[in-house]
């Protein structure tokens, strides 16, 4: 039986309450999931809205990546709360002050338009599938084609103006989604670490850099999977992409931590110690000097001398994932990081995360996990790959 | 044989009644559970400060208006509010859940800023002998001390509490008579509260699955009593009251001192009343 209290060790002075440190990994995993849930969407979309026709062989695994992740959205917070049983007064008797209450309805409005979305992508998949097969899985594509077998060039048409219009009514339901999550911190006056106007800009953006980061990754170990050749034009858009919103992102997290410190309000001492100390590493090795400018720099090398064929891929990939590195650091050190600091302003505490339990690394890893085993299963029901899904 | 077909379609007639019968009080069923439901939603989603005789049926929080004081100058250290606090209201007896405590600032000679702890420092539980036990060790007993004081805590029951705009369900409201309160049959256990507090007022139950704080031992004041600590302190630092009544201890505590709260920037209008705390009181 694991201890019901984790108590978190300090030094200076916190309140005693604080002791306990509340938000664990769980709740740093949740806006990281939601983070790739917008991202990969605005890939997606900037096929289908803004017509980028080089994103075309990723548009529909773009689609699929995010439904996927977002099905596990929920499931950190339910694991959180002390009552999961009591989640849907979340959305029966919300409480129209709190941010957090917006959640349910967000997700409940962006997780319907994906399937909505997605369903279309793949209607002619779908379409085909229930007129060759048999038996179970037969059945299953019959269901799922909702009684609509017409694949003339009208119903196609018919269908391309849905994605298109879903697509356009996704682009703020993804980034509402997100930036909400980012006013959830943002929002309070409880800690100054969190308290500030830019965040649910900063974790906007930094989650679009960490969906198309991912996005990069599936699409090789996909093609490497399946032993077909890397779309390099392809690859390069996904990396111009990333280029072009992580030198935001950099600005914005910049500017963000320039604020704290140039404003040098009540506890800007405790902050400074705290960066300079335990947060060295996390912060400013692994989230900007690993994670965001090393990528930076290698994406900018390599688009200044032209790099191509294997070179490119590997730098690519590996960009992609110092990136997923980064954003995943950058959620740890918002949520962790702005708990260690104590509200006192004059002490810090040292957050100890478990590994097994509900809210430990494991479950963690799990739920980070599952949802690319949902996307394996499902790339084989809908493979997003052949160019007979709707284009 | 036409009387035994009238007697057939008088049968039928009757068995098509009944189940027609059957369907309706069936559905009158479902329909009733779902208006009970849906009652029970709407009446929770009306605001629970609106509601009248809450939580006991004698006692009108209209026509109250509370408020605390806390005179640190006559604070002496003694815990007893904690102790008292902590088995008037069940908290855990643990250095991490408390609905008040008391924090302890001492400037040694040649230090400008002051050294602060609390009864859950390890140093004073070695000194109390257990987690369950409360005590200021005698940790400064060769220095040289220039000031020293003691200030008690507890949720300040902001006019503006922030614990109130940031629950998702509205399980904590604030009522009539200006304490907060927590529903814990709705509160759903996000800690979003215990985040949102800039005093580290609210901790979480683990056992219970829910957030709580200090609510001035409303229990005891809807009847007419003190809260625990104010009724244990032996020298009279913490004062409580009506402020409706002018000549109410509070009423008397705020008009005849220059009082201060906590972190006013925040906006909160905490209603816990301060004399004698220092600058360094955060």
């Amino acid at each position: 039986m694991e201890a019901l209290i984790h108590y978190a060790p300090y030094t200076g002075w916190v309140y005693p309450n604080e002791t306990v440190i509340e938000w664990s990994i769980a709740i740093v995993v949740y806006p990281y999931i939601t983070g790739l849930v917008a991202g990969a969407f605005t890939v997606s979309s900037l096929y289908q809205v803004f017509g980028f026709q080089r994103l075309k062989p990723v548009a529909h695994l773009a689609l699929l990546t995010s439904l996927c992740f977002m099905i596990f959205v929920p499931l950190p917070l339910l694991l959180h709360l002390g009552h999961p049983e009591r989640a849907l007064n979340n959305l029966l008797t919300p409480h129209w002050t709190s941010a957090m209450a917006m959640f349910g309805y967000f997700a409940s409005f962006y997780i319907v338009l994906l399937m909505v979305e997605t369903w279309f992508a793949f209607r002619p998949h779908i379409v085909e599938q229930a007129q060759k097969r048999n038996g179970l899985l037969g059945t299953a594509y019959r269901l799922l084609t909702l009684g609509s077998h017409d694949l003339s060039e009208a119903a196609l048409r018919h269908d391309r103006k849905w994605i298109f219009w879903l697509a356009i009514a996704g682009i703020p339901g993804a980034h509402g989604l997100h930036g909400y999550v980012g006013f959830v911190f943002g929002s309070l006056k409880s800690r100054e670490w969190w308290s500030s106007d830019l965040m649910p800009v900063v974790f906007l953006f930094s989650a679009i850099i960490s969906g198309v980061a991912l996005l990069i990754v599936l699409y090789v170990v996909s093609c490497w999977l399946r032993r077909i050749a890397i779309d390099l034009a392809c690859l390069k858009g996904l990396a111009y992409t990333v280029w072009g919103f992580i030198m935001v992102a950099l600005v914005l997290e910049g500017l963000e931590f320039a604020n704290i410190v140039y404003k040098g309000r009540e506890g800007v001492e405790m902050i400074i110690a705290y960066v300079g100390g335990p947060l060295l590493i996390p912060y400013f090795v692994l989230q900007f000097g690993i994670g965001a400018i090393l990528p930076l720099l290698w994406l900018s090398y390599m688009i200044w001398r032209g790099t191509t064929g294997k070179a490119l891929i590997t730098g690519v990939t590996l960009s992609a994932c110092l990136v997923l590195l980064s954003v995943f650091m950058m959620r740890w050190n918002v949520v962790i990081g702005g708990q260690e600091i104590s509200k006192t302003g004059r002490g810090l505490l040292d957050y100890q995360m478990q590994v097994v339990g509900r809210e430990g690394l494991l479950v963690a890893a799990l739920l980070l996990l599952a949802p690319l085993a949902t996307l394996l299963g499902l790339t084989r029901l809908f493979p997003p790959w052949e160019h007979k899904a709707t284009p | 044989m036409k009387k035994r077909e009238a007697i057939g379609a008088l049968r039928a007639r009757r068995l098509f009644l009944r189940r027609i019968g059957g369907a309706a009080v069936a559905g009158a069923a479902v329909a009733a559970g779902t208006a009970g439901v849906m009652r029970k939603a709407a009446a929770k989603s009306e605001s629970a400060a609106a509601q009248k005789s809450f939580p006991t049926p004698d006692y009108d929080w209209t026509k109250h208006r509370w408020a605390f004081g806390v005179d640190a100058t006559k604070c002496i250290g003694c815990l007893r509010c904690v102790e008292a606090c902590k088995r008037e209201n069940g908290v855990p007896l643990t250095a991490h859940h408390f609905n008040t405590w008391v924090e302890r600032y001492v400037y040694l000679e040649g230090e400008d800023k002051p050294r602060i702890d609390s009864q859950q420092d390890p140093v004073n539980i070695a000194a109390s002998g257990s987690e369950g036990e409360y005590r200021f060790a005698d940790r400064y007993a060769g220095a040289k001390v220039e000031k020293a004081f003691f200030v008690p805590k507890l949720c300040n029951q902001c006019e503006h509490p922030p614990c109130v705009q940031v629950c998702p369900v509205g399980a904590t409201y604030k009522g009539a008579d200006g304490v907060v309160l927590i529903d814990p049959k709705y509160c759903i256990g996000c800690r979003y509260c215990v985040q949102a507090c800039p005093y580290g007022a609210r901790w979480f139950n683990e056992e219970k699955g829910v957030s709580q704080k200090c609510y001035w031992c409303y229990h005891r004041i809807t009847k007419g009593l003190q809260p625990a600590c104010v009724e244990a302190c032996p020298v009279g630092a913490r004062i409580f009251g009506d402020r409706n009544d002018p000549q109410s201890p509070i009423g008397l505590f705020i008009r005849n001192n220059r009082v201060q709260a906590l972190k006013p920037e925040t906006g909160n209008e905490p209603n816990v009343y301060y004399v004698g705390i220092d600058k360094a009181v955060l």
